[in-house]
């Protein structure tokens, strides 16, 4: 069975959101930024003001690096997009979300249902992941056009925020819910009931290791 | 004499192959893979993968917006020698880089480890990595680059014998859950293990079984082999597929390098070579002919000789 198939606009309607459900694909159309540790970290912790009227012109943050580069004529050229791994922003998304109203994450690899409970359901907002991952040419594709890179002297083209116009821009996997549920952990717990059978015949290392957890439905992340 | 002019130019050649161009090995072991997936999800992950490398190649396009950190190797024949020496061979890997970064483009991964600074060009202190390899005849020089993801998928562990088997398949199990898990690793992977060798040296040969050999290659030691068969299929039975989905395709391919190690320890390292295994070479002779591959074949015979002198001809003879 094939999945569903969204139109989805980076500045959606509460009713949109709320129809989104775990596994659908959806494509992208509007405004969307990349923001990551750098811009959180320039925006929240140095207090600098956001150069962008948020969530009016977008309300879609993509933990995205893109492979681009600025001109000498002040145009950029940007090859292909995808995402990073989102678990490492946990740290500053509840303070992003409530500063900037952003109701769609995009990203790589979702957060915890812990996190999807606590902010993302309260503020109206779901997790897309990209796929594969490293649909970066496809991605590409959707981009419309880059409307402005900010920041890029202070953080680098890497970590600078990038205001991209997507055009059809996906696919994207909806990964969150308005339950809070999480794609990524419904998928672990359908595989951990094999695990056991696939460690058979294989025993612990003699030399532990501070920390280390036996239990194989445990993350990492 | 090998001119460094041409270095220069085949090496940003191979920055633009390597970031663009799927390998066909890898291709055609993702081909196959989703011939077979049936989980409903990572079927259709591995479909959007084989449309993504149509892309990159029809736009001239990075095909993963992550372009990895850009890395050298280099082998040499015995006899082969670069106009400028080997400083100049680096200056010019260096420029190849950093202009690549800018002319494809490339994401500038490389920044300092403490105060993050970027040069927006994916050069910096040991970056990129140069390393060598040498070979007993030629003329020639190989140019190899690997532009491998450099976060997640990867882990050593000091084993020792009383572990055994048992051991090292416990160590690669927990290594694919942990980092297969919502697709950290960027599966279905090429799976490099490391056996032996000192810690660091451990980690160099689990890393290049998985970025220097292709799909379908096997190692010379016949029982190794089968461990790389096994292996495999091992990987592939876990259950997880693309993104940690329900599947059946978690390796393309299990690759097993081993060196010699301290007598009481079995040091283990298992590296994952994700959906864009971005690697590419070129063969430049001393006359000025390129010519482009994807294997970079580094494990040859000579590589992984375990003799004090190399005798080829005694070694034809067995």
């Amino acid at each position: 069975m094939s999945p569903r198939e969204v139109r989805l606009s980076t500045t959606p309607t509460d009713d949109a959101i709320a129809d989104l459900r775990l596994g659908d694909v959806v494509y992208l159309e509007g405004l969307m930024y990349t923001a990551r540790e750098g811009v959180y970290m320039r925006a929240l912790e140095d207090k600098a003001n956001i150069p962008m009227e948020l969530p009016s012109q977008s309300a879609a943050n993509f933990h995205c690096s893109p492979a681009a580069r600025i001109n000498p004529d002040g145009s950029f050229d940007m090859g292909a997009v995808t995402a990073t791994a989102s678990f490492r922003f946990a740290k500053w998304l509840p303070e992003w979300m409530a500063k900037t109203g952003a109701k769609l994450i995009v990203g790589k690899g979702g957060m915890s249902s812990k996190d999807y409970k606590e902010y993302f359901v309260p503020n109206g907002a779901v997790y897309l992941s990209t796929v594969g991952y490293g649909t970066g040419a496809l991605l590409g594709r959707g981009v419309e056009n880059v409307e402005a890179v900010h920041w890029n002297e202070e953080l680098g083209l890497a970590q600078a925020m990038w205001v991209i116009k997507c055009n059809k821009m996906g696919p994207f996997i909806v990964a969150s819910d308005m339950n809070g549920d999480c794609l990524f952990e419904r998928e672990n717990a359908k595989i951990a009931e094999n695990v056991a059978r696939v460690y058979e015949g294989t025993k612990p290392a003699v030399l532990k290791r501070y920390g280390e957890s036996d239990d194989r439905t445990d993350e990492v992340i | 004499m090998i001119p460094i002019s041409l270095i220069q130019s085949t090496a940003e050649t191979l920055m633009d192959k390597a970031a663009i161009e799927i390998p066909q090995d890898y291709l055609d072991g993702l081909k196959h893979a989703a011939a077979t997936e049936d989980g409903d999800l990572s079927s259709f992950v591995l479909k959007a993968m084989l449309d993504n490398y149509e892309a990159a190649k029809e736009d001239r396009r990075a095909m993963c917006g992550d372009t990895g950190v850009p890395r050298w190797f280099v082998k040499m024949g015995n006899e082969a020698r670069v106009e400028g020496g080997m400083v100049a061979l680096e200056a010019a890997l260096r420029r190849a880089t950093a202009n690549a970064t800018n002319g494809v483009p490339l994401r500038p991964n490389r920044v300092h480890p403490l105060w993050r600074t970027d040069h927006d060009n994916n050069v910096g202190i040991g970056a990129p990595e140069i390393e060598y390899g040498f070979e007993p005849e030629g003329e020639w020089i190989d140019l190899i680059t690997v532009h491998k993801g450099g976060l997640f998928g990867t882990d050593y562990r000091m084993l020792f014998p009383s572990d055994g088997m048992e051991g090292i398949k416990r160590f690669y199990l927990d290594t694919l859950m942990a980092f297969g898990k919502r697709g950290l690793a960027c599966q279905p992977a090429i799976i490099g293990i490391g056996l032996g060798g000192s810690k660091d040296i451990c980690m160099c040969l689990g890393k290049r079984a998985s970025i220097l050999r292709t799909v379908g290659s096997r190692n010379s030691d016949p029982r190794i082999a089968e461990m790389e068969d096994e292996f495999k299929e091992l990987g592939n039975s876990i259950g997880m597929g693309a993104m940690g989905f329900v599947g059946k395709n978690m390796v393309i391919d299990c690759n097993i390098e081993v060196g010699y190690c301290h007598t009481g320890g079995m040091p283990m390292s298992v590296h994952a070579f994700c959906l864009s295994s971005r690697r590419a070479v070129a063969r430049i002779h001393a006359d000025g002919r390129v010519e482009h591959r994807t294997d970079p074949d580094w494990f040859t015979d000579y590589q992984r000789r375990e003799t004090v002198e190399w005798e080829p001809q005694k070694e034809a003879a067995e």
